[in-house]
């Protein structure tokens, strides 16, 4: 007589899962913002300073995604769009995740220290924080304000490249924080707009499931416009000049006809076209924030090589 | 003869594990080269001069 025993494959985890766990798209935003944040300064460091204190930033912003995937496999596993994340799809064990995002928060932290100095690595400390436990483990399943106050997490990049470089707090680093900080919203709810299922069956307080898709409109609308004076400001500041503001002009009146043009639709009209406005809206959003912070590295490319500042 | 090709489980450890240790020497590497930039003030190739790159201590 012949045993069989189906046998089921021990996960074994590659390192491009672990690679994932450290949600690399978010971190190419994070190493560009930085790098910008670290650049339009008005102090440079050395160079392997420089590349330190952006891998980082960006390493640093990988813990906080692996902790966030950490806590959040339950409602990863439920939305379309994300459970085939290594650990709701069973290929990383959570406490790997957990262990993983731990280590490399505090490596990430104590070598910014060591890099550049205390300030930039506190600041980086407490984004840390601030996704992690703030946002993913109490706001997010809480309010349905979860996106704008989770979006500091995000802004905080750009402030800690230049704190890194200057060793201080300014005008300007606070003005990139706010640009990414209230961009944020229409951001994420644009795409809510068009991913409607996902968030409701997994239970997330997302706007569109707490206050309707009306409201929604509404809010992207208001925040796009409350947006755009930060966007502007940055323009007249020391890291500004004439390129940043001709590119912020034409990019914010596009945005906001953007936003115009999804308040004014009804969710009729966009059925019928298969959200094709919030999908093209929130396509624009990535273009928006890619472009004002280019333009601020054209501001500093072109301070140091024609005005020789 | 024919060695049976090595389950899929090997190549993804051997993936892992080779990760690994790259990021291990890349973060020794790391190491290395901020400590000379910091000790030789941005310098090194002046220090490898035997110029000097640590400031001199100021006379009482």
């Amino acid at each position: 007589m012949t045993d069989i025993q189906a046998q089921a494959t021990p996960a074994e985890p590659g390192f491009g899962d672990f690679v994932q766990l450290l949600k690399p798209r978010v971190m190419s935003l994070v190493v560009f913002t930085a790098l910008v944040g670290l650049m339009v300064a008005p102090v440079h460091l050395y160079p392997v300073a420089g590349f330190s204190a952006i891998l980082f930033i960006a390493l640093g912003a990988g813990a906080s995604g692996a902790l966030n995937m950490w806590w959040d496999a339950d409602i990863d596993a439920v939305m379309r769009r994300t459970r085939n994340r290594p650990v709701p799809s069973g290929r990383i064990q959570p406490c790997e995740a957990l262990g993983l995002g731990v280590a490399l928060s505090g490596i990430s932290v104590v070598m910014l220290a060591l890099a550049t100095n205390l300030m930039a690595a506190g600041l980086l400390a407490f984004t840390i924080f601030f996704y992690a436990v703030v946002y993913s483990m109490w706001l997010k399943r809480l309010t349905p304000q979860n996106i704008v106050i989770g979006g500091a997490a995000g802004a905080f990049p750009p402030m800690i490249g230049w704190v890194a470089a200057t060793g201080s707090m300014s005008l300007e680093a606070c003005l990139m924080f706010a640009l990414i900080f209230m961009w944020t919203p229409p951001h994420f709810w644009a795409l809510a707009l068009f991913m409607k299922e996902d968030y409701s069956n997994a239970g997330v307080p997302m706007l569109t499931v707490t206050h309707g898709r009306r409201a929604t409109r509404v809010h992207v609308l208001v925040y796009t416009l409350l947006l755009v004076p930060f966007a502007m400001a940055l323009g007249w500041m020391s890291i500004g000049g004439p390129v940043y503001i001709a590119a912020a002009a034409v990019l914010n009146v596009w945005f906001v006809v953007g936003a115009v043009r999804i308040w004014r639709r009804d969710e009729v009209q966009a059925e019928a076209d298969k959200y094709a406005v919030e999908k093209a809206f929130f396509r624009f959003s990535l273009v928006y924030l890619f472009a004002h912070f280019s333009a601020l590295l054209v501001e500093a490319v072109l301070r140091a090589q024609v005005y020789g500042v | 003869m024919s060695f049976k090709p090595d389950h899929e489980i090997y190549r993804r450890r051997f993936s892992r594990n080779l990760g690994v240790g790259l990021c291990l020497v890349a973060f020794v590497m790391l190491g290395f080269f901020l400590t000379v930039e910091k000790v030789t003030r941005g310098n090194p190739l002046d220090a490898l001069q035997g110029k000097p790159y640590v400031a001199a201590p100021v006379a009482p």
